[in-house]
């Protein structure tokens, strides 16, 4: 038999799977890359590109850190196109308690490494003079960031590609086997090892995963410079991100290079027609509201939907597939996969070179959720 | 015939009938260019219904107001190539 055609085969050209591409080829392995229909066109594109660490846990604080870290290093590499934004994100309090919470998730991100700084009522307003007054105050993340992920997707993709990585597009795997994968116009490509990187379409290839869309809305505007300067989220987002159930909504927006703010945030389970939802599209846009009343003056130029690929315990798969050889997976980021894709990449090159990670990998291994997985 | 009305286009003062659209009075002042595009490119009115967008214009400070489909008000304030 003749050996496999490449060392690593990435299934999907989304930040991800571009990442570990971009990761692997680094490290001099013969990398291929197959992507059904374009560079950064699922989540990637259709999300909000933020560049945030968070706190829901220690494994999910310590892999936004570690990838912030890694985006803070590449941004001088990055090409005007990719719109890195050092904007930092402010997280806004509604109320006294969310106030007091805070002072505590200040405490949490300065005590792990991220400089976070308490803003008072008066000090948000000399920052955001567009929010509502009588807010009680808010937590500025300076090292936070932005970028339109989309291009930074083809950058790492390209980046891969200078170094040897072939990039089969379209191509559609229809089946991943031990020796590489199938193709729907009948060929295979052998490789010693295939990593899913396929987003909220991973459980489509592996039937049982613990994946599953969540559906989310955004809305850009025209143009308004300077109206927004930091990314804004409402302390109240975690909330929002944690129902497993219920279709929830949260505010977010972010100002973008070109002046125009990128509204979101929504998440439903279970809604897989892409369609705008103009019941919570409306809600959501309502709860933007109640913080940044003006909103409401400007003019939309658009709105869409896009699905994000959501796990039972709001953290992504990154290493061996349960039960099945040769195959890792890199997936199940939910909405943080731009932020998370660089050391996503780094945690799956320890895992196939044999390497010690930067961080402890257990809460990522997808053996916490996934008993064996059969295609 | 109805009185007219004084509004400015770039500080200037402009008088026009009742029932002007911002965009005709902005185009009787002698403005060509009514926006610039993000890559700083002059944009000017293509469709004059209210569906290409081009026409947009900073109105009384609001910006991205579409000219074709407002009219003049007494003492408004109209700024292009923003």
């Amino acid at each position: 038999m003749s050996p496999p055609v490449y060392d690593v085969l990435i299934i999907g050209a989304g930040i991800v799977g571009a990442a570990c591409a971009a990761a692997c080829a680094r490290e001099k392995l013969r990398v291929g890359i197959v992507e059904a229909e374009m560079i950064g066109g699922g989540a990637t594109a259709a999300g909000m590109g933020h560049l945030v660490v968070m706190d829901d846990s220690e494994a999910q604080f310590a892999l936004t850190h570690y990838s912030r870290t890694l985006w803070r290093e590449l941004a001088a590499k990055l090409p005007g196109d990719v719109e890195y934004d050092p904007c930092g994100t402010i997280w806004v309090a509604a109320d006294d308690d969310e106030m007091r919470a805070v002072t505590e998730k200040k405490q949490f991100y300065e005590s792990r490494g991220s400089r976070a700084e308490i803003l008072d009522s008066r000090s948000l307003r000399s920052a955001e003079p567009h929010l509502r007054e009588g807010l009680p105050g808010g937590l500025l993340v300076p090292e936070d960031a932005v970028i339109y992920a989309p291009c930074a997707a083809r950058f790492l993709t390209e980046q891969a590609q200078s170094r040897g990585a072939q990039l089969h597009l379209p191509s559609v795997v229809t089946e991943m086997t031990s020796e590489g994968v199938r193709l729907n116009n009948g060929s295979t490509l052998t490789s010693r090892f295939t990593v899913l990187a396929g987003g909220a379409w991973s459980s489509t290839l592996l039937p049982g995963l613990a994946v599953r869309k969540r559906k989310g809305h955004l809305v850009i505007t025209d143009r308004y410079p300077g109206f927004v300067r930091h990314q804004l989220v409402e302390l109240g987002y975690l909330k929002s991100a944690h129902s497993t159930t219920e279709d929830s909504v949260a505010f977010n927006v972010q100002p973008r290079k070109t002046g125009q703010l990128l509204i979101g945030s929504s998440r439903q389970y279970d809604a897989e027609d892409s369609a705008i939802d103009h019941a919570i599209l409306t809600r959501m846009i309502a709860r933007v509201q109640e913080f940044i009343p003006d909103l409401g003056r400007f003019s939309a130029v658009r709105s869409w939907t896009g699905f994000r690929p959501a796990t039972p315990d709001k953290l992504p798969l990154i290493g061996p597939a349960p039960g099945r050889e040769n195959l890792f997976l890199a997936t199940g980021h939910e909405g943080l996969g731009i932020t998370t894709s660089l050391a996503t990449a780094e945690l799956l090159m320890d895992q196939l070179l044999g390497r010690e990670s930067k961080i402890p990998i257990a809460p990522y291994l997808p053996n916490r959720v996934c008993e064996g997985v059969h295609a | 015939m109805p009185k007219a009305l004084s509004i400015r286009v770039n500080g200037a003062r402009l008088s026009v009938p009742p029932g002007t659209t911002v965009l005709a009075a902005i185009l009787s002042a002698g403005a060509s260019t009514v926006r610039r595009s993000v890559s700083g490119e002059p944009r000017g009115p293509l469709c004059a219904m209210g569906i290409c967008f081009e026409c947009r214009a900073t109105v009384n400070h609001e910006r991205h107001a579409r000219t074709c489909q407002l009219l003049c008000a007494p003492e408004m304030d109209v700024r292009t190539d923003d």
